[in-house]
């Protein structure tokens, strides 16, 4: 996957650039709106992660021109204003998504997966398996090691998206918006409480673990294939 | 168009006008009393002397008894002590019997009319040779012949007298307009000095010295709601600077604690080679710092966009039943943890309002209820409505929070344990941003509490 940063500030960019690279994205870097804008027009990428405020020819600029040329590459924009006008904007002009500044790594890593998947057919499994846990989505069954294993409503929703983005570093934030339609930073640790009940039942009986907590990043569920502690 | 804002008249001349207006109208109407009076006087003495003469003639005529030898003489002396008189006697017929020296009647009187008794009414206004006179004709029959008399007085000395007599009255009236309109300015400009009074007190009071107040007691009773309603205000401004100030303490805390964590972390952390994993806990310990500070920057932010006025509301109707048991769903867990029970008792209650705001503030009173609820206890949210209103009460059977902490609940950072200041709680700007949110939809937060429950109270207008 071929995703193109536009970015001017030095710091972000060479971390988003060596982050998404050790996320397994090849990625091109362009520090300034011409080079962004060149490269986007000449060459092809599935993403573009593009930076409202540039110092020559600004974000929407870009954006504008690449819509105007008839390139549909999904578009994730970060500003550093968060006002709804901003957004709007964006939106409107044909960008995908948008981040806030100060953002987190792993929101931008979540969003730009979800964004890459979204230009994928759409997922039409039935049932999803990591090692022996398997949900049935429709009869909304989960077994593990064949054991039936019940769940509450809002448990199933959260168990769906983590075995949906397997391997994938779920930020809080991501989850509480999409298992319970919260768009907010909750001072509360409610996502941890959640993510606890649902390990009780999924994992502490069973080995080996499937959802992990990844330090100051979020949840992820996958099965480790070398256990490193 | 060209809709030009004038200042208003001074009060100076707004109260000379009206003074200069009354005193005017006063002395015009004195004036005219006097003047009116005075030539009222004038006629009746005229008139007094006029029946004196008929009656004198009428006694000479009657006493001669027809002898016109005599007449002359005898009218003549009937008459004498009096200045500018004049009189004319004609018989029937019209012939002159007698006539005083000097004045022709014949141009000026046209009927002699039969005049029983003469007094002001009844006697006329001649002008002869240019002067005027007041005079009178009568016909009398005397001894079965009728004469008829004709008598007048000269005006003129009375006109003189009246006409220099008006002249001084008005001199004398403008003196006294001018002395009443000075006094008046001298009394305006007395009675404004408790104002420059006021005016220099309140120069100088500065924003360090806001503690500044007017003596109520010190000015006239008509400036008393000004100095009540400025200490109001002053009192007012004295409390949101001193709140400004605080929280810019405040600010100044809350960012220098982790910034003094996270750089006592990372230069201990680096002041002597390290195991990997050491250095992963270094990493991990500041991002949580980082992600608090980041928080409290995007709360402060939105609070102060808020306060600007700058906060854009999506509208969409919400039913708060489905909202809570939304809500009742994210918080299940975490409830159920710490062993507390939710519940809601409600009736089908719309507002209009932005859903995410809404959810944020309404989140933020579930998780307060929650932390500060007892183990076994029950948050209660009942929903219900309340005029044009939809109330949200939130409540807890947790401790009793003191009547001083109430009215500063919802102010930013505020704490009531200062000593809890950095907990799993975030910032102290949580229920700050439940008022905002509140606010900002045209609605209003309470507090009441007392040592069984403690009860927050959200109000919303109802959809219309």
């Amino acid at each position: 996957m071929r995703l193109l940063v536009v970015e001017d500030e030095a710091k972000t960019g060479d971390y988003l650039r060596q982050g998404l690279s050790e996320a397994g994205f090849h990625v091109s870097l362009a520090r300034n709106g011409l080079d962004g804008h060149h490269l986007a027009m000449t060459e092809s990428f599935d993403l573009i992660i593009l930076d409202v405020m540039l110092p020559d020819v600004d974000g929407w600029r870009i954006l504008q021109s690449l819509r105007e040329a008839k390139v549909s590459t999904p578009v994730l924009f970060l500003t550093a204003r968060d006002s709804v006008d901003d957004r709007v904007k964006g939106l409107e002009l044909g960008a995908d998504d948008y981040l806030i500044k100060p953002f987190a790594f792993v929101e931008v890593l979540a969003r730009v997966r979800s964004l890459l998947r979204r230009t994928q057919a759409p997922n039409t499994q039935e049932e999803l398996q990591v090692a022996d846990l398997e949900i049935n989505l429709l009869k909304r069954r989960v077994s593990r090691a064949g054991k039936r294993i019940n769940l509450s409503h809002k448990e199933f929703c959260l168990l769906e998206l983590l075995m949906r983005r397997q391997g994938e570093v779920l930020p809080r934030s991501i989850i509480a918006s999409q298992v319970w339609d919260m768009n907010f930073d909750s001072d509360t640790n409610v996502i941890d409480v959640a993510i606890r009940r649902l390990r009780s039942k999924i994992d502490d009986e069973f080995e080996p673990k499937l959802i992990h907590t990844v330090r100051g990043m979020g949840y992820k569920l996958e099965l480790e294939q070398d256990h490193e502690s | 168009m060209s809709l030009k804002l004038e200042r208003p008249l001074s009060l100076s001349l707004r109260v000379m006008l009206f003074v200069m207006l009354a005193i005017g109208l006063s002395l015009l109407l004195t004036s005219r009393l006097v003047l009116s009076t005075v030539e009222r006087h004038f006629i009746e003495q005229d008139a007094d002397e006029l029946r004196v003469m008929v009656d004198a003639i009428e006694h000479a005529l009657a006493h001669e008894n027809s002898d016109l030898i005599e007449l002359p003489a005898s009218l003549s002396s009937a008459i004498s002590g009096h200045h500018g008189v004049f009189y004319e006697v004609k018989d029937e017929a019209g012939a002159v019997l007698f006539s005083s020296a000097g004045l022709d009647f014949s141009s000026a009187v046209s009927s002699i009319s039969p005049v029983v008794y003469v007094d002001a009414s009844t006697t006329e206004l001649w002008t002869i040779d240019n002067r005027t006179y007041r005079g009178v004709g009568v016909l009398r029959s005397i001894d079965e012949r009728v004469y008829q008399i004709t008598s007048a007085i000269d005006m003129e000395f009375h006109k003189n007298f009246l006409n220099s007599f008006q002249r001084s009255l008005w001199l004398i009236l403008l003196g006294a307009g001018v002395i009443t309109l000075l006094a008046a300015w001298v009394g305006v400009y007395q009675g404004l000095r408790p104002l420059r009074g006021m005016s220099h007190s309140v120069r100088t009071i500065q924003t360090n010295k806001l503690d500044t107040r007017l003596d109520p007691v010190a000015v006239p009773i008509e400036l008393q709601d000004l100095v009540l309603s400025f200490n109001q205000m002053i009192e007012q401004l004295e409390a949101g600077f001193s709140k400004l100030s605080h929280f810019s303490d405040d600010i100044a805390h809350e960012l220098r604690t982790p910034l003094t964590n996270m750089i006592t972390q990372t230069q201990v952390g680096l002041s002597k080679a390290r195991s990997d994993a050491d250095y992963r806990e270094l990493l991990y310990s500041v991002l949580e710092e980082q992600e608090r500070l980041n928080k409290m920057v995007n709360d402060m932010l939105w609070l102060a966009k808020s306060e600007n006025g700058l906060l854009k509301l999506s509208s969409t109707p919400i039913d708060l039943q489905d909202e809570f048991q939304a809500l009742f769903e994210f918080f299940d867990a975490f409830a159920d943890e710490r062993g507390v029970s939710l519940a809601v008792n409600s009736n089908r209650v719309l507002v209009q309002g932005d859903r995410d705001l809404l959810r944020r503030a309404f989140t933020n009173l579930l998780s307060n209820a929650i932390y500060h609820s007892p183990k076994q206890g029950v948050v209660n949210v009942s929903l219900s409505q309340d005029g044009a209103y939809a109330s949200i009460a939130v409540e807890n059977n947790g401790p009793e929070i003191a009547a001083i902490h109430l009215s500063s609940i919802f102010d930013r950072f505020y704490r009531i344990d200062p000593s809890r200041a950095r907990n799993s709680e975030g910032a102290g700007l949580g229920l700050a941003i439940v008022k905002s949110v509140i606010e900002a939809h045209e609605g209003s937060v309470a507090v009441e509490s007392n040592a069984t429950r403690t009860k927050f109270i959200a109000r919303l207008p109802l959809i219309s």
